[in-house]
C-alpha cells in the first residue's frame, strides 16, 4: 500500500494552517450572516403540503390573501408538494383557513404542520451546547483515565474542530439548520471520537515496545501507528458514509440536512483524527522529552494550533 | 465433526428463527408521529389565577385530566406525558379532527358544584353553585369515617358562602362536574358553617381518590399555552418510513457487499453477525415498547455503519499477522485479541457522548442518542464477541485457513 512509508505528521502545518482557515472562514460567517436557521429554531410555523397535482405559487398566495395570512409568508414550491414558511406562529383558526383553502385546490392534500415558540429553540440549542461541553469534560476524563492527558486534549481539539466546522460548511453553504442538524453535529462528535481513540489506542500499543530517546522516534512511531491504521480509519469512514449518502439520496425530505450533515462530518472527523489529533498529540508528547532527555536535540515543530 | 454441527446448527438455527418472527415483528413495532401520522403538542402551564404557583401535584393532574379528555374523543392511544416544572407533552395519533381535539384540549380544566335549586322540569343541575376556584388548593383529601370506608374531605375559602348554599340545599343534592361530565351526586346532610366538609358515600378507594384528585385540579386549574407542536399527514408520514427504510436497505446492502469483498471468509460471517444485530434492535424496540422515529431510524442505520467498525478493526488487525507470516489460527487470535482494547474504548467513549445526549436532550434527540447507546451494546455482543465466535469455531474445525480468504495476497506475506 502506498499508506505505508506516507509521512503522515510531516505534512501538519498544511494540515493545521487549512483547519484554522476554515475555522476563522467558519467564524467570519458565523458573526456576519450567521445560521440559517429552520422553524426549530425561530418563532413561526413551517407547513408542508403534499398534493396530487402541482400548485402554482400564485393559486397558494391566493389562499393565503384569502385567509389573511400572507404577510412574512414565503412559499416554495415544488413537484406534488409545496413549502409556505409564516415567520409568524399561525392561530388555530388561521391554520384551519389555510388548510380549507388548499383543500378546495386539491381535497387529497395532506399537511404537516410545525410551529415552535423561539424560547423553546433557544432552549434546545442551549442544551445542545451544554450536551457538547460536558461531552467533552467527560471525554477528557474517560481519555485521561485510560490514556493520559495529552491525548485527552488532542482528542478533545480534534472533536471541537469537527463540531465547528461543520456547523461552519452549514453557515458558509447557507443551508438550513433544523433540531436534526443538532443531533447530527452530535453523532459526528461521537464518530470522531471513536475514530481519534482508535488511532490513539495503536499510539499507546507501540508505545510500549519501542524506546523513545529523540523527537525522531517518536515522529516516526507516530507515522507507523497511523499507516497502521489507516486502513482501517477509510475502510469505517467508507461504511458509514454510505449509510449516510444513501440517507441523503433517497430517505425522506426530513432528515436530508441530518444526512448531508453527517456525511461532511464524516469526512472531516476522519480526516481531523489523522492530521489534527495526532500531529498535535506529537506536539505535546515532543515537548516534553525535548525538555526532561535532550535539551539539545532538533526542536519540534513550533506550531502552535488555536482552533 | 461435532465443531462442524454445532457451528451448521448456530448458523441454522439463529436463521431460521430470523426468518420467522420477522415479518411479526415489523408489525408490531410501535411507529412515532413523524411516521405514521397525528400531532404532537406541547403544552407549558400556567395558573390561571394570579399569586397561584404551578405545583407537580397540579401539573400531573393536568396530564390526567388531559388524558382523560383524549380518551373520551376516541383517538388512538394519547400519550400525555409532564414533562419538567410546568411543561406537558401531548402525542395524538391519527386524529380526523385535530382542530376539535387542541381547542378541548387547550380548555381548563372546569370544576363545577351544581344543584338542583329553580331548575326548570326536565333540566338537571342547572344552577352553578360553586367553581373550582372556590376550593382551597390542594385542600381536599381522603379520610375515612368510623366504619373504614373512604371519604373525601373539602375545604371552601369562602365559609358564609358555603353555610349558605349547605342551609338552602339542605337534604338536597350538590353534584359534583368536572367538565360536563357528572362525577358524583351526594346530598346535603347538615349546615356547614366551617367551611370544611365531608363527602361520603359508598365510594370504594380509587373513586374516592378520583374525586380527590379532581377536586384538587380544579381549585387549581391551569392555563395551557401551545409552545410547540407538530402535526403530520399520514400518508407524508408512511412516505417518509418507506423511502428512509429503503434507503437503509440499499446502504444495508452496499455495507455488506463492501465487507464480503474486502474480508472475504470473515466477511460473509460480519454480515451475518449485522444481520443478527439489527434483528435484535428490532426484538428489543418491541419488547420494550419504544417508539421508533424518523430520527431512529436514521440512527438505525448509521448504527450498521458503526457496528461493522468492530469487525473492520478486527479483520485488518488479522491481516496485518497474516501479513507478517504467522499462521492463520494465530493470526486470528491474535487479531482477535489485540484488538478489543481499541474496540472498547472507542465504543466507550461514543457511549459517554451518547449518554450525555440522553440526560440533556428532549424528544427526538433523546430517542436518537437511546437507539445509539443500544446499538453500541449490542453491536459488542455481535459484532465483537458473536462474530468471532463464529471465526474461531470456523478455524478450528480446519476451514478458513488459506490467507486468501481473508483478502490477503500471496505475494504480501514476509517471509519470517
Amino acid at each position: 500500500m502506498s499508506f505505508k512509508n506516507f509521512d503522515y505528521v510531516g505534512k501538519s502545518k498544511i494540515f493545521y494552517i487549512f483547519s484554522i482557515v476554515i475555522t476563522i472562514l467558519g467564524l467570519v460567517f458565523l458573526l456576519t450572516r450567521g445560521l440559517n436557521y429552520g422553524v426549530d429554531f425561530q418563532s413561526g410555523s413551517n407547513v408542508d403540503i403534499s398534493l396530487s397535482k402541482t400548485l402554482t405559487s400564485e393559486q397558494i398566495s391566493s389562499v393565503l390573501k384569502e385567509a389573511g395570512i400572507d404577510e412574512h409568508a414565503g412559499i416554495t414550491p415544488g413537484i406534488d408538494r409545496v413549502n409556505i414558511r409564516f415567520s409568524d406562529v399561525l392561530t388555530e383558526e388561521q391554520d384551519l383557513k389555510l388548510r380549507s383553502g388548499i383543500e378546495k385546490l386539491d381535497d387529497t392534500a395532506t399537511f404537516e404542520v410545525n410551529t415552535v415558540d423561539p424560547e423553546m429553540a433557544k432552549e434546545l440549542g442551549r442544551n445542545a451546547i451544554y450536551a457538547v461541553l460536558i461531552s467533552c469534560i467527560g471525554i477528557i476524563i474517560y481519555v485521561s483515565i485510560r490514556f493520559e492527558w495529552r491525548f485527552a486534549i488532542a482528542a478533545t481539539i480534534a472533536l471541537l474542530h469537527d463540531a465547528f466546522v461543520v456547523v461552519s460548511v452549514f453557515s458558509i453553504l447557507d443551508l438550513e439548520v433544523d433540531l436534526t442538524f443538532i443531533i447530527a453535529v452530535l453523532t459526528v462528535i461521537g464518530y470522531s471520537i471513536n475514530d481519534t481513540i482508535v488511532i490513539f489506542d495503536r499510539i499507546r500499543e507501540n508505545l510500549r515496545f519501542t524506546k523513545i530517546k529523540r523527537f525522531s522516534d517518536l515522529k516516526d512511531l507516530v507515522n507507523k501507528s497511523l499507516s497502521q491504521t489507516i486502513g482501517r480509519s477509510i475502510y469505517t469512514a467508507l461504511s458509514v458514509f454510505i449509510a449516510a449518502l444513501f440517507l441523503l439520496l433517497l430517505g425522506g425530505e426530513s432528515i436530508q440536512m441530518f444526512s448531508l450533515a453527517i456525511c461532511i462530518g464524516l469526512v472531516i472527523g476522519a480526516y481531523s483524527s489523522i492530521f489534527i489529533a495526532s500531529p498535535l498529540w506529537l506536539l505535546f508528547k515532543g515537548r516534553n522529552i525535548n525538555n526532561n532527555n535532550k535539551p539539545n536535540a532538533p526542536k519540534p515543530n513550533k506550531d502552535k494550533i488555536e482552533i | 465433526m461435532k465443531r462442524i454441527i454445532s457451528f451448521v446448527g448456530t448458523v441454522l438455527v439463529i436463521t431460521i428463527l430470523m426468518a420467522v418472527t420477522t415479518p411479526g415483528l415489523l408489525k408490531d413495532v410501535r411507529l412515532g408521529l413523524d411516521l405514521k401520522g397525528g400531532f404532537e403538542i406541547l403544552y407549558e402551564a400556567s395558573p390561571i389565577m394570579e399569586g397561584q404557583q404551578v405545583t407537580k401535584d397540579a401539573l400531573q393532574e393536568t396530564a390526567k385530566s388531559l388524558q382523560k379528555r383524549a380518551d373520551a374523543m376516541g383517538t388512538s392511544e394519547p400519550e400525555v406525558t409532564p414533562e419538567g416544572t410546568n411543561r406537558i407533552r401531548l402525542k395524538v395519533a391519527g386524529v380526523t379532527d385535530e382542530a376539535e381535539v387542541r381547542k378541548t384540549m387547550k380548555e381548563p380544566a372546569n370544576l363545577t358544584f351544581r344543584s338542583n335549586d329553580g331548575c326548570k322540569e326536565g333540566e338537571e343541575f342547572c344552577k352553578i353553585e360553586l367553581r373550582g376556584d372556590d376550593f382551597v388548593e390542594n385542600g381536599a383529601s381522603v379520610a375515612y369515617d368510623e366504619l373504614r370506608r373512604p371519604m373525601i374531605d373539602i375545604k371552601v375559602k369562602d365559609k358564609g358562602k358555603f353555610a349558605e348554599i349547605t342551609k338552602r340545599l339542605l337534604g338536597q343534592e350538590l353534584a359534583i362536574f368536572m367538565d360536563d361530565q357528572l362525577l358524583s351526586a351526594p346530598t346535603v346532610q347538615g349546615v356547614l358553617t366551617d367551611g370544611s366538609a365531608q363527602i361520603t358515600g359508598s365510594y370504594s378507594l380509587d373513586e374516592a381518590k378520583q374525586i380527590r384528585d379532581t377536586i384538587n385540579l380544579g381549585a387549581l386549574p391551569l392555563k395551557l399555552v401551545e409552545k410547540y407542536s407538530q402535526s403530520v399527514g399520514a400518508t407524508l408520514g408512511m412516505k417518509s418510513l418507506t423511502k428512509t427504510v429503503e434507503a437503509g436497505l440499499i446502504a444495508s446492502v452496499a455495507i455488506l457487499l463492501f465487507m464480503i469483498i474486502r474480508y472475504r471468509v470473515p466477511g460473509l460471517l460480519a454480515s451475518f453477525a449485522l444481520i443478527l444485530h439489527t434483528w435484535l434492535l428490532i426484538l428489543i424496540f418491541v419488547w420494550a415498547d419504544f417508539t421508533l422515529t424518523l430520527p431512529g431510524i436514521a440512527a438505525l442505520i448509521l448504527g450498521i455503519g458503526m457496528a461493522v467498525d468492530a469487525n473492520i478493526i478486527t479483520y485488518e488487525r488479522i491481516r496485518e499477522e497474516i501479513k507478517t507470516g504467522k499462521s492463520v489460527p494465530s493470526a486470528v487470535k491474535s487479531g482477535g485479541k489485540s484488538s478489543l482494547r481499541a474496540i472498547m474504548d472507542s465504543n466507550l467513549t461514543t457511549i459517554l457522548v451518547a449518554a450525555v445526549m440522553f440526560g440533556f436532550g428532549t424528544g427526538a434527540v433523546k430517542g436518537f442518542a437511546l437507539v445509539l447507546i443500544l446499538e453500541i451494546i449490542l453491536s459488542i455482543a455481535t459484532n465483537v464477541y458473536f462474530s468471532r465466535f463464529l471465526l474461531n469455531q470456523l478455524v478450528n474445525i480446519g476451514w478458513a485457513r488459506k490467507p486468501s480468504q481473508y483478502g490477503v495476497k500471496e505475494r504480501d506475506i514476509r517471509e519470517l
